[in-house]
């Protein structure tokens, strides 16, 4: 089908630009090392492990309601979106925490406590809220996208003989996943 | 290629009633025909501002010191000047245009595969654009860093740079949409028989740009979004003061718009390998080389960006490979320009003015190109960086390459796309003077900058003057010629002489609809069963057509 093709292009791009990020990210780190090294040690691994968990679950869920689809089951396949759905937020207000623990600590752009540590620590904690706030961005836009196939499937808009927008969506969703996947080891757990 | 018959009454896509009236049944459309001709009003509108303010810029070179305006007014000008004709004009440019114009009816599509998508990057495309403009009047007045936005001066200028940045974003929004699509279309909807190599070349160049499209735009994209982020937030990323580095800008920066240079290009020569074959009526030279020297310029590209900084402070290795890279991509340049002259050579020539204008690019593309080699190679590129030399080359091959073939596709498909014929000795005066104009205006340029001229500047020594004066009247004779062609397509439009279905003996499948084609372009999708250009075997099919005739009436 052209759609899935589509799809997989706009996802490719998607990639890449999150690959300008993490080129960017290598750039840094290998010029500043010692200080990525050290600015890692502040994070919560706990929490950032335990959000890779609950993306992760979310994908398996955006799956199975596709396979629900396929099989004609309906309300099951809305269920499992909403389950989707449900931890794509609870992705978000985990990261709402951990973001206003650090800004309680002072770290954030521009703030006195951040400018008074190397310049290093200042880049990595820039490249963790521009990396995290546009993977934020995208789980918001998922989070948007999923509850449009909600009401999709309920209208009979996506129906088990044309399901191609909740695959693609599912396509999507498992990006917002994947990417996530090489940010936690990137912020949380190098050092 | 495949005969067509038009049966009857045919409506044309000009006059079928959709769903909407008026205006809305242009800016609401999913034809792709419409949506085509929609980009060629708002391109050259685009055009037509960029051109006045390098007229303006020209103007206040005319003599040393002030003439016109003072510097900080300049300074926005050459940034305004560079924004809207490298992000406007000549990268959307011809795909939009003429892509979308014709791709479809060359591979015997009813559409592209994405038509709403199509209308959406076309509403991004104006809502860039607009924002563009928008930004004129913020708060600090127009931005003033130059189109390439290099930090640290970006992050510090009272400009609003952000607000140019969001236009630039969405443009390449805009850009990754029509290159997600034309891939999409190309691989989906080729008419039955219709391999690879029977694709149109032209097809083949926009397959090659929209790649470069999917693949370079999201990194310029990112960077770009992290200028503005830098700017709202103070994040640091690219300050120095922060620890920031501004040469891995340079490096973000470039990773795209290096390959940008042939979104720009490809889709030009793509247009050239349609034009040559159908005025000199000769199949193309080396088909497969010319088609494959698109996909393989569209590679070695991604690889040459470092060439942009070889004075801004980069290892020697670095600088001799990047120089390498640069100078491997003139050898499929070659290949194309090459296959063009062996294919006018022993054709029966029709000079009519879209090969003039193709002409015209041969000559000056190739200044541009060898000029290229001049820059590519480090001892000569440290001479001449940012001086009028490069201004001199990269206005002859993205003005020389793309603006005139742009024009040249303008003229070429007129006819199909208006129904109507121009007056072909007005525009030929027109090409004349576009093209005298262009070298006295350009080549100018590359002694200036050979002589040290440096580019950017607001004032000059003494001894550059009487060259100035020189590229100045330059500046007059061009845009002259470009009053004269407007006006001449624009009578074309108005009162010209009804076009055939194919006026230049075209052997591609747009010439196998009527002129301007109806709503799904084809009553019947066509089956293909030969490459296109291919005089050769009409010229056996019509031999044995008489032969066959003969012989019909020997027998009587």
């Amino acid at each position: 089908m052209g759609a899935k093709i589509g799809m997989w292009l706009f996802l490719l791009t998607e990639l890449l630009l999150f690959g300008g990020m993490f080129l960017i990210y290598g750039a840094y780190r290998y010029m500043n090392n010692e200080d990525f090294h050290a600015a890692g040690q502040g994070m919560n691994t706990i929490i950032g492990a335990f959000n890779t968990v609950i993306l992760l679950t979310s994908s398996l869920t955006v799956a199975m309601s596709i396979t629900a689809l396929q099989k004609g089951n309906k309300r099951l396949s809305i269920t499992l979106l909403g389950f989707t759905i449900f931890f794509a937020v609870w992705f978000l207000i985990n990261k709402y925490f951990e973001w206003s623990h650090e800004i309680r600590n002072g770290i954030y752009p521009k703030s006195p406590e951040l400018l008074n540590r190397s310049q290093g620590e200042i880049l990595f904690f820039g490249l963790y809220y521009v990396m995290t706030g546009i993977h934020g961005i995208h789980v918001i836009i998922g989070i948007v996208i999923l509850s449009f196939m909600v009401s999709f499937i309920a209208r009979d808009k996506v129906t088990p003989a044309d399901y191609s927008k909740l695959e693609n969506s599912g396509l999507y969703w498992h990006l917002v996943d994947i990417i996530w996947i090489f940010l936690f080891p990137l912020f949380y757990l190098l050092r | 290629m495949a005969d067509h018959v038009i049966h009857g009454n045919y409506v044309d896509f000009y006059d079928e009633k959709g769903p909407h009236k008026g205006i809305l049944a242009w800016i609401l459309t999913t034809d792709h025909k419409r949506i085509g001709l929609m980009y060629l009003i708002a391109l050259t509108t685009f055009f037509c501002i960029g051109a006045t303010i390098g007229v303006l810029m020209r103007l206040e070179m005319l003599t040393q010191g002030r003439t016109i305006m003072g510097p900080q007014t300049y300074n926005s000008l050459f940034t305004l000047h560079g924004l809207i004709m490298i992000f406007l004009f000549v990268i959307p440019g011809i795909p939009a245009v003429f892509g979308n114009f014709f791709l479809p009816i060359m591979l015997g599509a009813k559409d592209v595969a994405f038509p709403r998508l199509n209308l959406l990057s076309w509403w991004l495309y104006i809502t860039g654009g607009v924002f563009a403009v928008l930004s004129l009047f913020l708060a600090g007045g127009p931005i003033d860093t130059g189109w390439t936005f290099y930090v640290p001066y970006s992050l510090r200028t009272g400009t609003d740079v952000s607000w140019m940045i969001l236009a630039a974003f969405i443009l390449g929004f805009s850009s990754i949409l029509t290159g997600l699509n034309f891939i999409t279309t190309i691989h989906r909807l080729r008419a039955p028989g219709m391999g690879w190599f029977r694709m149109p070349l032209f097809a083949w160049s926009l397959y090659a740009t929209a790649w470069i499209q999917l693949i370079a735009t999201p990194i310029v994209g990112i960077t770009l979004a992290l200028v503005a982020i830098e700017r709202l937030f103070g994040v640091g990323l690219f300050d120095p003061a922060l620890g920031g580095d501004p040469i891995l800008y340079q490096h973000m920066f470039w990773i795209y718009s290096h390959p940008a240079v042939y979104i720009m290009i490809l889709p030009a020569m793509g247009v050239v390998s349609e034009i040559i074959p159908t005025f000199a009526h000769r199949t193309i030279f080396g088909y497969k080389a010319v088609a494959i020297s698109s996909l393989a310029i569209a590679f070695v590209g991604y690889f040459v960006w470092g060439h942009h900084m070889f004075s801004s402070g980069m290892s020697d290795t670095s600088r001799w490979i990047f120089s390498l890279f640069t100078f491997l991509v003139a050898i499929p340049s070659a290949v194309k320009v090459f296959n063009w002259t062996a294919t006018l050579y022993k054709g029966s020539i029709d000079l009519q003015a879209p090969l003039l204008f193709v002409l015209a690019f041969i000559f000056v593309f190739s200044i541009g190109g060898l000029t290229g080699l001049v820059l590519g190679a480090l001892a000569t590129d440290i001479h001449l960086t940012d001086t009028y030399f490069v201004v001199a080359h990269f206005h002859f091959v993205v003005f020389g390459g793309t603006g005139f073939i742009f024009f040249a596709a303008l003229h070429y498909w007129f006819p199909k796309m208006f129904g109507k014929l121009y007056n072909d000795n007005v525009a030929k005066v027109a090409v004349s003077l576009i093209t005298l104009g262009f070298l006295m205006l350009y080549f100018t340029f590359f002694i200036l900058g050979y002589e040290g001229m440096p580019r950017r500047y607001y004032d000059y020594l003494p001894q550059y003057h009487g060259l100035h004066v020189f590229a100045t009247v330059g500046s007059w004779v061009m845009i002259s010629g470009f009053i004269v062609m407007f006006i001449n397509l624009f009578k074309a439009f108005k009162s010209g002489k009804r076009a055939g279905m194919n006026p230049w003996g075209g052997m591609t499948l747009e010439w196998t609809v009527p002129s301007p084609p109806p709503l799904e372009n084809f009553e019947e999708i066509p089956v293909i069963t030969h490459g296109p250009y291919d005089y050769h075997a009409q010229e056996e099919a019509k031999e044995k057509q008489e032969e066959f005739n003969h012989s019909a009436e020997d027998e009587k």
